[in-house]
C-alpha cells in the first residue's frame, strides 16, 4: 500500500540539497583565535597544565570542579556536587555568562555575549577533548537536526516507502520476520499503538536508553511513515 | 506553512524533466553493476540492501574470500564459554538467493581508471559504483618483536575465526597460576570496548578453571571505553586477578619476545603463559590500493560513505576515516544502508533520504552482567558527528544488567539476520 508517489528525481535532488547539514559545534579555528582571551589563565593541548584556572584537556564530559589537583572556588565544587557536568550546553552557559551557572565562580570573566563566537570557541575546546571513535561515551560534537523543519520531509506524511528506508535502522535490532528474542517485536502493530508508543520514547516518557534516543530524533511524520511501513511490512 | 505538497512538485516537474537520466550511467551494458569488495558488516549488507531494494536493476557482486564468516563481534563471549564457534558461523547463501552474485576469492587490484576491480583467480569485474569493506590490517612493526609470523605464539584474536579458537585453547592449557598478558591497541581501532570486554570473559574463563592465574594489560591509552564499568566489574567479579598497566606506568612501552614467551614493560621483562597481542591497525590494504587511503584510513564524505579520493567508490566500516563513529559492525551495518540508498538513487534515480547513521556496543562482563554504549550521529560538512548517546551506568541493579544481556543476544540475531539475509 503505497497511498502517494512522489516524482522521485525531484524529491531526492530537493533532499540532497537540504540533506547533510546537522549543526557543528562551530569553527574550530576561529575559535583557536578566540581562545586567546582565555589565554592568561587557562591552557589547553599538548603539554597543558593548571594555571590561574585549570588546564582545559578533556573538559568536554567532565564533572565541574573534578579536576584532580586544582583548588576550585567552594562554589564550583558545589556546582560539581550538585552534578553539573561540562557538555556544549553547559558550556556554552558557562562562557556566555560565568555567573548565571556557578555563581561564585572565581573565573572573572565577562562573558561571551556572541553565539557564533562560542560555538566557534567550544568547536576547539573540543579538539582537546575525548572522540566519540575511540571513547563511544564521548560528549557530542554536533546538534542534531530537527526534520521536523524539512518541508521536503513534511510532504512525506505517512510514506511507507520512506518508512521502508527509516525501518534499516529498526532492524539492525528488531527482526522483520517479527520474532522476538531480547528484543520485542515491532512488526503489524496498529499505526495508532506504534505512533502513541514512540512519541513516549522520544519524550522520554517511556524509559529505555537506546529507544530514547532513536526515537528522540525522528520527526512526527518519520514515526507515522515507520508506522506505515511496520503496519504493513510482508 | 504555505509551501505545501502540490505546488512543491507542480513547480518542480519542469525541472525533473530537465535532469539527466541516470540511466545513462549503464551505457553500453545492460545494467549497472555494483562490486562490493568484503563480505562482513559493511559489504554483505550493502550488497544485500542494494540488490534487494532494486529489484534486480542492479548487478550486484559480492567479492568475499571466506565461504564462512566468523563475527568478530560475540567472539569474546567464545572466550567467555557463552557461545560456540558455530553460532558466530554465517554463510553466503541467503545473499546468493536474494540476487547477489557471491564470488569467494580476493579482490587483489583496483583500477579506477578503468573501473574494474582484478580478483587472485584473475578474472576482472568492471564496476560503475564500488563499495569497498574490507575491514582492518595491522600497521608493521607496531609491537616490536611481533609479526604476523608469530600470530600462532602469540595470537591477535582480532579478526575472528582460527585465532579466536587458537586463543582458546591456550587459555585452557595454560599452567596453574598462569599469566595471561593482553598488548592493548593504540587509538584508533576495530571495536573499542573489544579488549576490555575480552580480558573480562577470559577472567570468567579462567576463574572457573584456573582461579590463581593472573592477568596483565598493557595499555598505551590513558582512558578507554566503558572504563569506569570495566573496572567495577573487575573489581566485583574477578577481585585481585586483572593487573591494567597505563602509560603512565609504561604500559605503552612495550615489546615482546614470541620465543622466549616474555613480555617487556617499560624495560621490566615478564614471563608469561599466554600473550595476545592486539596490534595498531589500519585500513584493510584493497582501500590503499584502490588509491582512497590517506594516511592509515579513507576518508569519505559524511552524507554517503563516498570516498573524498574517488566518488565512484564508496568504504564502509573500520576502513573508513568518517569522524566520531566508531568501528564497529553496528556502525558498519548502519552505513552500509546509507550508502545502500545512495548508490541506488545514483544509479537508478530512486529517492535518496538524509543520512541518519547509529551504533551501540554491548559488553558482557560476566554471567547476566551486560552493559551497553550508544549513539546517534549526523552528517555535518566536516565529519559524521555524534548528537546524542547514552551509557550504561556503574552501580546498576542486577536485572537491569541482565535485560542489557539478554537484549545483546537479540540484537546478535537481529543484525546477523540484517547482514547476511
Amino acid at each position: 500500500m503505497r497511498p502517494f508517489r512522489p516524482y522521485p528525481l525531484v524529491l531526492a535532488a530537493i533532499l540532497a540539497a537540504s540533506s547533510g547539514a546537522a549543526e557543528g559545534l562551530g569553527d574550530a579555528e576561529k575559535g583557536a583565535a578566540l581562545f586567546e582571551q582565555c589565554k592568561g589563565c587557562h591552557m589547553v593541548g599538548d603539554g597543558a597544565r593548571d594555571r590561574i584556572g585549570p588546564h582545559l584537556n578533556g573538559i568536554f564530559g567532565r564533572r565541574a570542579g573534578t579536576q584532580d589537583g586544582f583548588a576550585y572556588s567552594a562554589s564550583m565544587t558545589r556546582a560539581g556536587m550538585d552534578g553539573l557536568v561540562w557538555t556544549a550546553e553547559t558550556l556554552d552557559a558557562y562562557i556566555e555568562n560565568p555567573r548565571a551557572l556557578v555563581s561564585k565562580t572565581r573565573m572573572s570573566y565577562r562573558g561571551m555575549k556572541d553565539a557564533q563566537d562560542r560555538a566557534d570557541l567550544l568547536a576547539y575546546l573540543r579538539r582537546h577533548s575525548d572522540s566519540p571513535a575511540d571513547i563511544p561515551e564521548a560528549e557530542p560534537t554536533a546538534r542534531p537536526t530537527d526534520h521536523d523543519l524539512d518541508p521536503a520531509i513534511l510532504a512525506l506524511e505517512g510514506d511507507a516507502e520512506y518508512g521502508e528506508y527509516l525501518a534499516t535502522e529498526c532492524l539492525t535490532c528488531h527482526r522483520a520476520d517479527g520474532s522476538a528474542m531480547g528484543i520485542p517485536s515491532i512488526t503489524h502493530w496498529p499505526a495508532e499503538d506504534f505512533v502513541v508508543a514512540m512519541h513516549a520514547y522520544k519524550s522520554k516518557l517511556r524509559p529505555h536508553p537506546v529507544m530514547q534516543m532513536m526515537a528522540g530524533r525522528l520527526s512526527a511524520e518519520e514515526i507515522a511513515a515507520l508506522a506505515a511501513y511496520f503496519g504493513n511490512i510482508d | 506553512m504555505t509551501f505545501n505538497r502540490r505546488t512543491f512538485l507542480g513547480g518542480s516537474v519542469a525541472a525533473a524533466a530537465a535532469l539527466k537520466s541516470p540511466s545513462l550511467l549503464a551505457a553500453g551494458h545492460e545494467k549497472p553493476r555494483v562490486v562490493v569488495i568484503g563480505g562482513g558488516p559493511g559489504g554483505a549488507t550493502a550488497a544485500r540492501y542494494i540488490a534487494k531494494d532494486s529489484e534486480g536493476k542492479i548487478d550486484v557482486t559480492l567479492v568475499e574470500p571466506s565461504r564462512t564468516y566468523f563475527t568478530c563481534f560475540f567472539s569474546n563471549l567464545y572466550l567467555g564459554g557463552f557461545k560456540e564457534m558455530d553460532e558466530l558461523a554465517h554463510t553466503y547463501g541467503a545473499l546468493a538467493m536474494g540476487g547477489v552474485n557471491v564470488v569467494h576469492d580476493w579482490a587483489i587490484d583496483v583500477n579506477a581508471e578503468a573501473s574494474n576491480v582484478t580478483l587472485a583467480g584473475g578474472d576482472v569485474l568492471p564496476y560503475d559504483k564500488l563499495i569497498i569493506s574490507p575491514g582492518i590490517d595491522f600497521i608493521d612493526d607496531s609491537v616490536p618483536g611481533w609479526s604476523i609470523a608469530a600470530q600462532n605464539a602469540m595470537p591477535h584474536a582480532y579478526k575472528a575465526g582460527s585465532q579466536t579458537e587458537l586463543l582458546k585453547a591456550q587459555i585452557m592449557a595454560m599452567r596453574e597460576g598462569g599469566t595471561f598478558a593482553m598488548v592493548a591497541p593504540p587509538n584508533p581501532f576495530r571495536c573499542p570496548p573489544g579488549p576490555y570486554e575480552r580480558v573480562s570473559m577470559v577472567a570468567h574463563t579462567l576463574k572457573k578453571t584456573n582461579p590463581t592465574a593472573k592477568i596483565i594489560i598493557a595499555d598505551p591509552k590513558e582512558k578507554f571505553s566503558k572504563m569506569a564499568l570495566f573496572q567495577e566489574g573487575w573489581a566485583d567479579h574477578y577481585a585481585g586477578m586483572i593487573d591494567w598497566i597505563g602509560p603512565e606506568f609504561g604500559g605503552g612501552n612495550v615489546s615482546v619476545d614470541p620465543r622466549a614467551m616474555t613480555v617487556t614493560i617499560d624495560g621490566e621483562i615478564t614471563q608469561v603463559d599466554v600473550c595476545n597481542v592486539i596490534p595498531a591497525q589500519k585500513a584493510g590494504r584493497i582501500a590503499e590500493i584502490a588509491g582512497v587511503t590517506d594516511g592509515n584510513w579513507a576518508p569519505v564524505n559524511p552524507t554517503d560513505m563516498s570516498s573524498r579520493a574517488n566518488p565512484d567508490i564508496y568504504v564502509l566500516g573500520d576502513s573508513a576515516q568518517q569522524g566520531d563513529m566508531p568501528k564497529s559492525g553496528f556502525s558498519a551495518n548502519s552505513q552500509a544502508k546509507v550508502c545502500a540508498n545512495a548508490v541506488r538513487g545514483a544509479l537508478t534515480g530512486s529517492r535518496v533520504f538524509p543520512a541518519k547513521y547509529s551504533n551501540t556496543c554491548w559488553s558482557l562482563i560476566d554471567t547476566n552482567d551486560g552493559v551497553k554504549v550508544g549513539a546517534t550521529y549526523e552528517p555535518t560538512e566536516e565529519k559524521i558527528a555524534k548528537v546524542d548517546g547514552f551509557i550504561s551506568q556503574t552501580g546498576e541493579d542486577d536485572a537491569t544488567r541482565r535485560a542489557t544481556y539478554e537484549e545483546s543476544v537479540g540484537w546478535y540475531s537481529g543484525i546477523t539476520a540484517d547482514i547476511f539475509g
